[in-house]
């Protein structure tokens, strides 16, 4: 069996969708390759903006993981460019010395960034816009440099400088037109647009021309061709791309401004094709996915059917283009600026920050640009793509979204074949009917089966909404899943533990239709602990699904050795303890002695396997540094030294502290008790914090001290150390109960309210009692667990015995 | 993928020392590996070295062929040693041979 080869240049967006294509139509009929000079494996470029701006790791933009191309078989090199192509031959090289022969070769090679040729262009901290590496060298130099400055206000500048706005830069775009964006937008709308950014913190310099960067080896600043400058230690050009031709070149390729193709995306050489941003169409070079995720289709319609009359071929794309910066709504496309011979429909309302502009020439639409209210977008588009005549057309017609009565909502008025998904090219007919025959219920599954806002993502809440509309139900409030292991969400999945009586981790995740058979890293140790809060007494912890800390009961470094930090109630230590810790450090060359933020003393750099030896030695109780747990109660010095002091802090943080070690909560506790508001133990900002007053206790609730900043709030004010414990007891039970697993509690306040809290745990005495008891309860288990591995052989086999083998000489054994 | 060349046969450890789930750290001259037993009874050897900034792998959360590094929660593959996601790189992977109880390493 010899299968047709395939060979592909070029790893991105273009190219793989082809194969996409190809695979969908023909799944065994060819055998591909594909070369990517960039490490990784395919993922969406329009995203990187969102990765710069915060809201996407690199996972989450990959399109098509290693699995995919192992399961489609395809031979995959990245990091590996082709260097030499053959075409007479039809053989190719890469870098690294592969070669490979093909029967058909595709060129999607996309595009270079265009570096304006300045004297100190290849400075340090001078880069572009385009890629994973690209995105992480701003990430990077955001830890150590303050000042960017963005070349280019256009689309791609002004997404780089938002990003670099959420990395807490100071940002200055300069730009070489007066206004902003002058591709896609009209002055008007430039303007708006302006003032928006403004507001977000953006500084513009317009009509500016850069002459020259300046600096030694790094970057430091750069001069304008009005003798002015600024400073810099950053410099993102995004001025524009150009196509990455010069293999092509090579290769014998006919090339104007990029490779030139007709129709089916045929090269000037037999059987090479090219497509994507290193392809130009009817003297057209596309830097959009949209036509290029056509022109895709068509190659891939091209070859699987062998002969040109069968399909119809490329015509040309329409562009329209979004700004994917949030809060900010753009929509431009086709031609939208005036000219003599086009009239124009404008709505302007400077109250509402809302410009919208219809370019009309022979009575049909031939351009737009929508600022502020973007709801339009798709109906317009499928305007200036019909032609129709708009002479007849009602303006509630042209701009729906203007009649104002919200109820039936744009997409419902749309027509199947309009286009839903501009970049997939996903018309409202195609989604209704995959939903419908296939039974989808989420907008994850719609886009796996239709592609629809797999790109840029800006048609999400219209694929949501025909979702909704589609199956009656609102989708937009579907909250998230619990981790990509399943669609259910926290609440679900305990609900079903607690009426199914599940009882193991696996159990749950076969039951309720787990993707993986065996789980990740968030839904396990989720599950273990929903497990454990829901069964307290009968449940078995399992070890495997917690993270090493907790189940080594130690916290591991970076170096791969962990800390020590034996329990110190209340902060309060005495000579014999503080001997042991001396002797013990010095008995085991403890790199680092250090007093941590919460009143211990943390023995730094201690190997795995010396652990157990450790905590015997030092004969004290594990002091939960690692665990989701509670971890100190913080206390001030108090009545009995202080000269403020009105209530004994030392011993109610004492009390606290033996109460509720080792407690599991859905994240880490923190604690802390002070005897008079000038809270010297920083009860502010603890999960808990008491207060000393005269004659009673405040007690706060749902602070934060790490990096969402939050001060807690008041919860009540009680008179006894009794009505104290009770109210923690209630409250962290009611906390461990409600939050979803990782949820601090301020996250959970914020979610909730303190209000529904209150209610709960002051006004309902019935469930009040049954919270305090279940807490009980949860707390009769505790066992310190170091004392525990100290009598156990078996744990510390398991867990911590170090194997090292000597190889005899002469080899093996 | 990235096998590392067979090489000398060597003795690491006995079925009995490995549990299902957990990961055993083994040193051989100087070099860590990390070992894991399937539920399928297989057993896979890695270099215990995270390829993002060297985590120690026998530290992960393991579920089925996959192990999460315990730094930063990459997830590691132990059949290819590649890593998963939009995350790049590989770790070696030794061939193994289980003869009864005794596991080989070939190094
Ligand atoms: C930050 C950013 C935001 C964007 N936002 C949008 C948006 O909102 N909407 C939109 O429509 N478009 C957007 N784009 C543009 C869009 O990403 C591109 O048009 C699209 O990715 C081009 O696809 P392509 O396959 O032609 O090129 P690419 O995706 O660039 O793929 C080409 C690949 O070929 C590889 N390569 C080059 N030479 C060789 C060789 N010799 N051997 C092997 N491999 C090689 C390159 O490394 C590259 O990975 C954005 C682009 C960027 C950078
Ligand atoms: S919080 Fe008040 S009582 Fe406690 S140490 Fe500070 S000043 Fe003294
Ligand atoms: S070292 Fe393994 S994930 Fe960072």
């Amino acid at each position: 069996m010899n299968k047709e080869k395939v060979v592909l240049i070029g790893n991105g967006m273009a190219g793989i969708r082809t194969l996409e294509e190809i695979i969908k139509r023909e799944p065994n009929r060819f055998q591909f390759t594909v070369f990517g000079a960039e490490p990784h494996p395919n993922y969406n470029r329009i995203l990187l903006s969102s990765v710069l701006q915060g809201d996407s790791s690199v996972s989450d933009i990959v399109l098509n993981d290693y699995d995919w191309y192992e399961r489609n078989q395809i031979e995959l090199f990245t990091g590996d460019a082709v260097v030499r192509v053959d075409c007479r031959k039809k053989e190719v090289w890469s870098a690294s010395g592969i070669k490979r022969t093909y029967d058909r070769l595709i060129f999607a090679t996309g595009s270079d960034p265009f570096m304006l040729p300045l004297p100190g262009a290849e400075k340090e901290g001078v880069i572009a816009f385009r890629n994973i590496a690209d995105c992480e060298s701003m990430i990077n130099a955001a830890k150590s440099y303050q000042k960017a400055v963005v070349i280019g206000g256009g689309l791609l500048g002004l997404e780089a400088a938002r990003g670099l706005l959420n990395l807490k830069m100071d940002v200055d775009v300069i730009h070489i037109a007066d206004h902003l964006m002058d591709r896609q937008l009209d002055s008007d709308a430039g303007k708006m647009l302006k003032a928006e950014l403004e507001q977000q913190g953006m500084q513009f310099h317009l009509n500016k021309k850069t002459v020259k960067i300046n600096g030694h080896k790094r970057v430091k600043g750069i001069s304008f061709s009005d003798q002015t400058s600024i400073k810099a230690d950053l410099v993102v050009m995004a001025v524009g791309i150009r196509p990455n031709v010069q293999l092509a070149k090579q290769s014998g390729l006919k090339v104007n401004q990029a490779i030139v193709v007709n129709d089916y995306m045929e090269t000037s050489e037999e059987d090479v094709y090219a497509v994507g941003e290193c392809a130009e169409h009817r003297g057209i070079v596309y830097g959009l996915v949209a036509p290029l995720y056509e022109q895709g289709k068509v190659l891939a319609e091209h070859i699987c059917t062998n002969t040109s009359n069968e399909v119809s071929g490329y015509k040309g794309s329409i562009v329209s283009t979004k700004l994917k910066v949030s809060g900010i709504n753009v929509f431009s496309a086709g031609a939208f600026r005036d000219q003599d011979e086009t009239k124009s429909i404008r709505i302007h309302d400077e109250f509402a920050g809302v410009y919208k502009k219809l370019v009309v020439k022979n009575n049909q639409v031939v351009g737009a640009v929508l600022f502020g209210d973007t709801n339009d977008a798709n109906r317009i588009l499928s305007l200036i793509r019909s032609g129709e005549d708009i002479s007849a057309i009602s303006k509630a017609a042209l701009f729906p979204s203007e009649t104002n009565d919200s109820s039936p909502s744009v997409v419902a008025t749309m027509a199947d074949e309009e286009t839903i998904c501009g970049c997939n090219g996903v018309s409202k007919g195609e989604i209704v009917c995959a939903i419908k025959e296939q039974g989808l219920s989420t907008v994850a599954e719609i886009r796996q089966c239709t592609n629809a806002s797999r790109s840029c993502g800006g048609c999400k809440p219209e694929v949501a909404e025909l979702l909704a509309l589609t199956t009656g139900t609102d989708i937009m409030a579907k909250p998230e899943p619990l981790c990509g292991c399943t669609e259910l969400t926290h609440e679900a999945v305990v609900a079903s533990i607690r009426e199914m009586g599940l009882s193991y981790v696996r159990e749950v995740m076969s039951v309720l239709g787990w993707k993986s058979e065996e789980g990740c890293s968030k839904c396990r140790p989720a599950l273990n602990y929903y497990l454990g809060l829901i069964s307290p007494l009968d449940y078995t912890d399992d070890a495997h699904s917690r993270f090493v800390n907790e189940r080594v009961h130690a916290n591991i470094q970076k170096d791969g050795t962990f800390s020590v930090v034996p329990r110190m109630y209340g902060g309060v230590t005495n000579p014999e303890q503080l001997r042991k810790i001396a002797d013990v450090a010095e008995k085991y060359n403890v790199p680092l002695l250090k007093v941590t933020g919460g009143q211990r003393i943390d023995l730094l750099g201690v190997e795995k396997e010396k652990l157990p030896n450790v905590w015997r030695d030092l004969g004290m109780r594990s002091g939960y540094a690692y665990g989701k747990t509670l971890r100190t109660v913080k206390t001030c010095v108090g009545e009995d030294f202080c000269r403020f002091g009105t209530q004994d802090s030392v011993s109610l943080g004492i009390e606290i502290e033996k109460k509720y070690e080792g407690l599991n909560t859905p994240h880490k506790v923190k604690m802390a008790v002070s005897a008079c508001p000038r809270n010297c133990a920083e009860s502010g900002i603890k999960d808990v914090g008491i207060v000393g007053v005269e004659g009673a206790w405040e007690i706060y609730v749902g602070g934060n001290g790490g990096v969402d900043l939050r001060s807690a709030e008041l919860l009540c004010k009680v008179a006894t150390n009794e009505e104290v414990m009770e109210t923690i007891s209630a409250f962290l039970q009611y906390y461990r109960e409600q939050a979803t697993y990782l949820e601090r509690t301020s996250h959970w306040i914020e979610r909730v309210g303190l209000e529904s809290i209150k209610k709960v745990i002051f006004d309902d005495s019935i469930e009040r009692a049954a919270l305090i008891e279940r807490m009980e309860m949860a707390l009769s288990r505790h066992k310190d667990p170091w004392t525990e591995i100290v009598e156990s052989e078996e744990k510390q086999q398991q867990l911590f015995e170090k194997k090292k083998i000597a190889v005899k000489q002469g080899g093996g054994m | 993928m990235a096998f590392v060349e067979a090489g000398r046969k060597v003795f690491v450890a006995n079925r009995n020392e490995l549990a299902v789930g957990l990961g055993k750290k083994v040193e051989i001259e100087g070099r860590e590996l990390a070992l894991f037993m399937q539920e399928d009874g297989s057993v896979r050897i890695l270099d215990n070295k995270c390829p993002h900034k060297g985590g120690p792998l026998s530290e992960g959360i393991v579920s089925g062929n996959y192990v999460y590094c315990p730094l930063h929660d990459w997830k590691i593959c132990m059949k290819t040693g590649s890593a998963q996601g939009g995350d790049q790189g590989n770790v070696a992977c030794f061939t193994v041979e289980v003869e009864g109880d005794d596991i080989y390493v070939f190094i």
